[in-house]
């Protein structure tokens, strides 16, 4: 979507700093390191929340960043998820790794289904589509038995992992949500640059160039949009197993805005946009979590500044600047 | 008794059906409006809806304003304010993709509905139908509450009011000519930046309108609109984009629709219009009434 509109910047060029690389990596290092100590400055429940909300936010941008569709309904797979983990755990007894894939593999069967009626139209149309398919499921959720309807899913057990560590714990459910957000972006990573993310690009870039190319851009979009709905499953299972519940606020619209808003504030088409986006939104939340200002009318006008001031998103911006480009960042890749 | 369910309750959710049906008609008629000329979803439209609302409230409160005066200086405050954001902001978006229109409005949306919730809190607040409109009439087979009467004959006199406007009058052939294609319009001495304001706050107005006349069914509540705007984008992908008339009358159909369904299987009330948009989407992707595929 930002592709279409606007390409980067690339006039002056700025060549990368022959070894841009290896500053990459030892920032990437730095930023793992920092991940690691965190829980001993921050509230753990705080942290935990951050990163399932970074990965749903970067599950997101595949399909945005990557695909260039623009759904207004991935709240259905994160909230999704978090009720059939919560479920699953709670109701049937399931181990933790077991509820969080059984959350992935619901959330991607409903990506399947919203998929395959929504690619039926394209842009503007399609976020429409997503979204009033995603108040679908809002209203089967909320009369559904399994849902509790206005409760939810209340004291979800945490359980043991593999039966060996006591999830419990704080710091075991940190790193362990630590190492599923890395392992969900080293899996968006691979996927984006993949054949099959190539081709996407080349979708978000010219469709009817790829139609006439040979590919079937219908099944690559589907595909996108299974593969974005899973692993928003993915983090939405994970959110129930923090907070130990599972309600109808993780299957609202709103909660669908909220993720586009993360990801256009950080960076649509960055790895590392919707990761600063979401922590900058959560982070927010918090503060004005105890005030009786809405909320509402801070997303919104940041919204309407994103859109009509910087469209690339803080991280976007930044990969713009000299000093972004010598060190080698693209925000198109 | 109908297929084992009495008149009296058939009728009176058909009525419902009906009503609702007007308020997603004169929505999506302005919906169907703007994104013709200006290419732009307008996500602000549920906003606009319970803004209008709002204004009769407080043009009654504050200055004593009556219904009748509120339902013509409602749709034009409305209107006014619309014409401000499209002519300060919203233009500044036409030449990117149509995608950042919507996340605009959505934003849009956001700040007003939180601005209104702030300072006059989330739960409804009631407006009482106009003297001349209260109490009910006995039909033979149902009562018909006045008000809701009117609701159904005004909707109706101003959805085709709007339609003549656009298909008879002059104003209505530039409108139509800039959708086919603004440059060349503009090339005939036609102010097409001047016409997409007009058209926006037309379309806003309308919204502000519906506002008017459901403050007396509903509460005026500032989310009154965030969820109708959700249907009214289903009524809309139903019917397709590209015709003014159906959007009108998948509107109507719709609310009927979902009014029978209360009758007869009433868990299924709420989600009986995203069902039915999800069939005609496997049978018939351009929409009922569409031209583009």
């Amino acid at each position: 979507m930002a592709a279409k509109s606007e390409t980067v910047a690339s006039e002056d060029h700025v060549t990368a700093h022959p070894r841009a690389g290896q500053v990459q990596l030892v920032l990437v290092a730095l930023a793992l390191a920092g991940l690691l100590v965190a829980p001993m400055f921050l509230y753990p429940i705080f942290l935990m929340k951050l990163l399932a909300f970074a990965l749903f936010a970067s599950a997101f941008n595949l399909l945005l960043g990557y695909t260039g569709l623009l759904s207004f309904g991935h709240a259905t797979f994160f909230g999704g998820a978090a009720y059939f983990t919560a479920h699953a755990v709670k109701v049937w007894g399931w181990s933790p790794e077991a509820g969080i894939l059984l959350g992935v593999a619901g959330a991607a069967l409903l990506g399947l289904v919203m998929g395959a009626i929504a690619i039926r139209r394209q842009g503007i149309y399609f976020a429409m589509i997503t979204l009033a398919l995603s108040q679908m499921f809002f209203f089967f959720c909320l009369q559904a038995p399994f849902t509790h309807g206005e409760d939810g899913i209340q004291s979800v057990p945490r359980g043991h992992l593999f039966g060996l560590i006591d999830l419990n714990r704080p710091m075991n459910m940190y790193y362990f949500v630590l190492a599923v957000f890395v392992l969900g972006l080293l899996i968006i990573r691979r996927f984006v640059n993949s054949p099959f993310g190539m081709i996407l690009k080349s979708i978000r870039e010219n469709e009817q160039r790829a139609i006439s190319l040979g590919y079937s851009v219908q099944r690559y979009k589907l595909g996108a949009f299974v593969m974005s709905a899973a692993l928003a499953g993915l983090a939405g299972g994970v959110k129930a197993l923090i907070f130990q519940f599972a309600t109808l606020t993780d299957v609202t619209w709103q909660m669908s805005g909220e993720v586009i808003l993360m990801t256009l504030l950080g960076g649509i088409g960055t790895l590392l946009g919707p990761i600063v986006g979401a922590g900058l939104v959560v982070t927010l939340q918090n503060y004005l979590a105890t005030s009786d200002f809405p909320v509402t009318i801070i997303t919104g006008v940041v919204f309407m500044v994103c859109v009509l001031l910087f469209r690339r998103g803080l991280v976007g911006e930044f990969f713009a600047t000299k000093i972004g480009r010598r060190l080698g960042f693209r925000a198109e890749s | 008794m109908i297929f084992g369910i009495p008149v009296q309750a058939l009728m009176g959710q058909l009525l419902v059906g009906l009503i609702n049906g007007s308020f997603y008609a004169l929505l999506s008629l302005g919906l169907a409006i703007i994104f013709g000329l200006l290419r732009v979803i307008n996500f602000a439209h549920g906003a606009q809806y319970m803004l209008g609302a709002f204004a009769a409230l407080l043009l009654l409160n504050w200055g004593g304003i009556n219904y009748w005066l509120a339902l013509i200086l409602a749709p034009l405050i409305v209107g006014l304010m619309a014409a401000v954001v499209e002519k300060t902001m919203l233009s500044r978006l036409y030449k990117l993709d149509h995608l950042y229109g919507l996340l605009f409005t959505f934003g849009l949306a956001l700040a007003i509905e939180g601005t209104f919730r702030y300072f006059f809190g989330a739960s409804g607040k009631p407006y009482a139908p106009p003297a001349q409109l209260t109490g009910a009439v006995n039909l033979g087979f149902m009562f018909l509450p006045i008000y809701r009467g009117w609701v159904v004959i005004a909707s109706l006199a101003v959805c085709i009011a709007v339609w003549l406007l656009i298909e008879k009058t002059k104003l209505g052939a530039y409108l139509r000519a800039a959708t086919e294609n603004p440059v060349l319009v503009q090339a005939f001495g036609v102010n097409v930046p001047l016409l997409l304001t007009l058209t926006y706050a037309l379309g806003a107005g309308l919204a502000g309108f519906a506002g008017v006349l459901a403050a007396p069914v509903y509460q005026v509540s500032p989310l009154m609109g965030s969820n109708l705007i959700i249907i009214v984008f289903a009524v809309v992908v139903v019917g397709g984009m590209g015709s003014i008339l159906g959007a009108i009358v998948t509107g109507y159909l719709l609310g009927v629709v979902e009014g029978l369904t209360k009758v007869f299987y009433p868990e299924a009330s709420n989600i009986v219009i995203f069902v039915i948009m999800a069939i005609v989407l496997i049978l018939r992707p351009a929409g009922l009434f569409g031209k583009d595929a």
